[in-house]
């Protein structure tokens, strides 16, 4: 079963391409993460599956169903987490829960919504008087109410601290144990890593790279050992760290020197994120 | 239909929860009313002055509320992403409009009945003649304004922008329909406008129930131009109407 099913997706604003052909699928159940620079078209893509705006060419199916065909019982089924949107700024949390609840078929309990995203002690209060990161759990919150089988995250951390980003991620791993389908654009190599089940990285409207975190990292060499020599900077890559170090540290020892600045660096998502999408910054 | 209800309980809240915005577009065509009772005393077009400035500013309350109001709380509400959010969940695009619509009506029901409170108890107006055809006018009229009011939002590019816009359009259509004064001695050309304008219609309802008493049927041609005017309301709002922010389309 796939949740989602792109296959050459293309889109231009006036004669720019932004997207140039794009396909990827989305399993059911699981936790997809799409990764890329500025202006690689991340949010192009997800404004697409999610209904706002039309392509120029290729198929795409959500839950089996066109996205670019309004369906509205479809918008029963996904939950949206924008990346940026107000709310109502002068109802309370647990009002404007309750009235988005209103709007389908079988929602969850707006207070266990709350709970979920950790916002019950902030219940009561006026939605202008919450932080930046309160406001990001409450547009989860509202992604949510509605029971969605499929939720798209539009940069959902964007902004938190360390600790509300945590509970963010236990958040969404609980959605993903209750069997949710999550489709996710972040920055943070570190969130895709951990939550992510497979990834596709987005250059310049391609796709340059897809599949799970450690198939990524697969294709790389997996650990970089850095050190000094006569103040030079040596970076050696390898995939036995064990035996190239045993003979750098064993020639150091036997020749009475330092391999100063000495640092073993196992490849991360980052690492082989900045790589594929290198030519893109430059 | 269970979303509709929904949908005119959620804009009702939203109405009177916003205090400041409730206050000026209720409250202001009252205190007209309060303000030009006390400077007008003498016949207006042989009609008691207070009874003649209290069907004006029904007329200009409707335009201030149903129109400008709503017009500029849709562009606030489509620039700061919220339509966008309400557009993903399950309401329809027309139940969500058509509920925006119902919901002036309702304010505006309640912001006539204070205006007929004020005018009988403070400045001795009458009461509306035939107060069925009334009330129907006051229905049409409002309906028929929020749907050009919706309708004015495809021509406002920003929320800073959108009080001027929407000022610029029915201020002096509130003139010119005669809303404040008698547009008997207006020049010839504003007068062929006034003939055109939804308000100028709207007004000559109000004044055949209200004044003379007359039933709807001596008034059709009125009541046709104003609910053209909410067709062709209706149908530019259906057609152009935004529902996301303009926004930098190189975003990510």
């Amino acid at each position: 079963m796939t949740a989602i099913e792109v296959a050459g997706l293309r889109k231009s604003y006036g004669a720019r391409e932004v997207l140039h052909g794009i396909s990827f699928e989305v399993r059911t159940g699981e936790v997809f993460a799409l990764l890329g620079p500025n202006g690689a078209g991340k949010t192009t893509t997800v404004e697409i599956l999610e209904g706002y705006r039309a392509r120029d060419a290729g198929d795409v199916r959500v839950l089996g169903q066109d996205p670019g065909r309004p369906a509205p019982h479809i918008r029963a089924r996904i939950g949206i987490v924008l990346q940026s949107s107000a709310v109502y700024q002068l109802l309370s949390v647990q009002e404007i829960v309750e009235l988005f609840a209103g709007y389908y078929p079988s929602p969850r309990s707006p207070a266990e919504v709350i709970e979920l995203v950790g916002l019950g002690e902030r219940r009561d209060a006026r939605v202008r008087t919450l932080s930046g990161g309160q406001l990001r759990r409450l547009d989860l919150a509202l992604a949510l109410v509605g029971d969605p089988e499929l939720v798209f995250l539009d940069e959902p951390t964007t902004g938190f601290d360390p600790a509300a980003r945590r509970q963010a991620w236990e958040t969404i791993r609980d959605l993903r144990s209750l069997g949710k389908s999550i489709l996710l654009t972040t920055h943070y190599m570190e969130e895709a890593h951990r939550l992510a089940d497979r990834v596709a990285i987005l250059r310049r409207g391609e796709i340059v790279g897809t599949g799970s975190p450690r198939e990524l990292l697969a294709g790389h060499a997996g650990v970089e050992i850095r050190f000094r020599r006569n103040g030079r900077e040596v970076v050696i890559d390898t995939e036995e760290p064990t035996r190239v170090l045993n003979e750098l540290t064993g020639k150091a020892l036997a020749e009475g020197v330092e391999l100063e600045g000495l640092e073993v660096h196992r490849r991360t998502l980052e690492d082989v994120y900045l790589e594929l999408t290198r030519e893109a910054r430059e | 239909m269970r979303l509709f209800l929904h949908e005119l309980r959620v804009q009702q809240v939203l109405f009177w929860r916003n205090r400041e915005a409730a206050f000026f577009s209720f409250l202001f065509p009252i205190i007209l009313l309060l303000v030009l009772g006390s400077v007008y005393s003498e016949p207006i077009e042989g009609v008691q002055a207070s009874t003649y400035l209290l069907v004006g500013l029904i007329g200009y309350g409707i335009a201030a509320t149903a129109f400008a109001g709503l017009a500029i709380t849709l562009v606030v509400r489509r620039e700061t992403g919220l339509l966008k959010r309400v557009r993903g969940t399950p309401l329809g695009p027309g139940t969500y409009l058509g509920a925006v619509i119902g919901s002036e009506v309702i304010v505006i029901a309640l912001q006539v009945v204070a205006q007929l409170l004020v005018g009988r108890l403070l400045f001795d107006a009458d009461w509306p003649r035939a107060p069925g055809s009334f009330a129907f006018a006051v229905a049409l009229g409002a309906a028929a304004l929020a749907a050009l009011g919706i309708a004015v939002t495809a021509l406002v590019r920003s929320a800073e922008g959108s009080s001027a816009v929407v000022n610029a359009i029915y201020l002096p259509m509130a003139f010119i329909s005669g809303a404040f004064f008698s547009t008997q001695e207006m020049p010839a050309f504003l007068e062929a406008i006034s003939e055109i304008l939804p308000l100028t219609h709207l007004l000559d309802v109000i004044r055949s129930t209200f004044v003379a008493g007359e039933g709807l049927g001596a008034s059709t041609g009125d009541i046709a131009g104003v609910a053209v005017w909410g067709l062709l309301g209706l149908v530019v709002a259906v057609r152009m109407f935004r529902w996301a922010p303009r926004e930098g389309i190189t975003s990510g």
